[in-house]
């Protein structure tokens, strides 16, 4: 079966969704919020996405895009370079390593799964800024934004769930 | 990819792109790895890239952060409709308490003005400002900058202060065309040269990525009181001296902690002001950091 330049581009254009929506929740994630206190617990959605995508779409979101994605945000967010893109491929690294787990589980079980990812991405996050400041970073910023993260996955899930459908089946 | 072949390639084949995949990740580890490196050795080629993209994003950040803008004036609005009344009152006594020291500013200024002429004291150097909007923070527990509309095209240029309202908000880190990143007082990497107002008191206030900042370099005897006001001391050459920081919010064992002048969280346009300090022009952006 051969598709028409059309059908390829319309084809191509479907399989960007789940790099363009990272992209997207990573300059949501940038809004400045006038809520005291929050820049520094704001969810890192872009993990939510790398989490999903790499669990139902692993061949459109690879470990490659996860770390242009970290790449991307270290470079927009003005933090250290590497430190996000890091974070996201070992998010990658996780969920492919259970993927078969997750891929058949309950949205509870796969919330669960992210909780833990989650923690493991403040200690990443906090061990690399710690190591490049050369000093010992409190670490409660980091573990309150990994819960707020988790507060979001539903929300941004659906969000997800709802692109998934529209974009890349049927 | 279909597979068209045989299961026996396959079956060769399944194995290898697993092995293929693990190195992936291996290499994208090393190379994250090699990133951070990278940006410790090279800070001025990272910078400069760095300013490049905020320049390609920083018309999407405009666009999306108008609405969350506009969402929190709402919000805000509501909540100031209800207080109204008693914000009235309030301002009222503000402001008669205001034009009193409008009278002493005036009567001080002159008297300041008619000094100068006797001792040939040197001229206050001028200032120009560029005003910004604020398009972005990072989402991030371990930096505290932001993202403002106002490049090189617009006269920002590195080292610049920012000021919001009350008083100094940070300072300016990088600059790309159209778009600039502030570095607060709250950041890690900050450090001021500050001097307490009443008693004189030098000290270098540096941030920790929390609400409020510390100082260092104080004197342990030194008599600080909470509510004491702090204002950079124009060493060093970045700013001018007498910008107003903030005030002592707590003094202890546990050192001196400050309260930013300015709710950081909560900016929204900035002023970032060129102070023509004479003897800058010299110094080179060697304390880039």
């Amino acid at each position: 079966m051969t598709l028409t330049l059309w059908q390829r581009l319309d084809k191509t254009g479907r399989n960007l969704a789940p790099f363009a929506v990272t992209v997207m929740l990573a300059l949501v994630g940038m809004i400045p919020v006038p809520l005291p206190g929050y820049a520094s617990v704001a969810p890192f959605l872009t993990a939510i996405a790398v989490y999903y995508w790499a669990i139902h779409r692993p061949d459109l979101m690879g470990p490659g895009t996860a770390f242009l994605i970290g790449l991307l945000q270290d470079l927009l967010t003005g933090g250290p370079l590497g430190v996000n893109a890091l974070v996201l491929v070992l998010v990658h690294w996780a969920v492919s390593s259970q993927r078969r787990v997750l891929v058949s589980s309950t949205f509870a079980l796969m919330w669960f799964g992210f909780g833990l990812v989650m923690m493991g991405v403040a200690c990443v996050q906090w061990l690399a800024f710690s190591a490049l400041q050369a000093t010992v970073l409190p670490f409660r910023p980091a573990l309150f934004q990994a819960l707020l993260t988790m507060a979001f996955f539903p929300a941004v899930a659906w969000m997800l769930i709802r692109v998934h459908r529209a974009f890349l089946q049927g | 990819m279909k597979p068209r072949n045989s299961g026996s390639v396959l079956r060769l084949a399944a194995p290898l792109r697993a092995l293929a995949q693990r190195f992936s990740f291996l290499l994208l580890v090393l190379a994250s790895v090699a990133l951070m490196m990278v940006g410790r050795i090279d800070a001025l080629s990272v910078d400069s890239a760095r300013a490049r993209v905020t320049d390609a994003f920083a018309p999407i950040l405009d666009a999306i952060s108008r609405p969350a803008a506009t969402a929190a004036h709402v919000v805000e609005s509501v909540v100031e409709v209800q207080n109204a009344f008693e914000e009235n009152q309030r301002l009222k006594a503000e402001n008669a308490r205001l034009l009193q020291w409008k009278q002493a500013a005036l009567r001080l200024e002159a008297e300041n003005i008619s000094l100068r002429s006797l001792m040939k004291a040197t001229p206050e150097p001028s200032s120009s400002f560029i005003t910004a909007r604020v398009i972005a923070a990072p989402g991030s527990s371990f930096l505290r900058t932001l993202v403002v509309t106002a490049g090189r095209r617009d006269g920002v240029r590195k080292g610049q202060a920012a000021i919001a309202g009350s008083g100094l908000v940070g300072r300016v880190i990088e600059v790309g065309e159209w778009s600039a990143r502030v570095l607060l007082l709250t950041d890690i990497n900050t450090r001021i040269p500050v001097v307490l107002e009443r008693s004189r008191q030098r000290a270098v206030m540096a941030g920790d990525n929390s609400d409020q900042t510390r100082l260092l370099y104080l004197p342990p005897e030194a008599p600080v009181q909470v509510g004491e006001r702090v204002v950079t001391s124009g060493h060093g050459g970045q700013f001018p001296p007498g910008l107003p920081v903030g005030v002592v919010s707590s003094a202890g064992e546990r050192g001196v902690r400050v309260q930013p002048n300015v709710d950081l969280s909560r900016v929204e346009h900035l002023q970032l002001v060129e102070f023509s300090l004479p003897g800058s022009e010299a110094e080179p952006s060697s304390e880039s950091k």
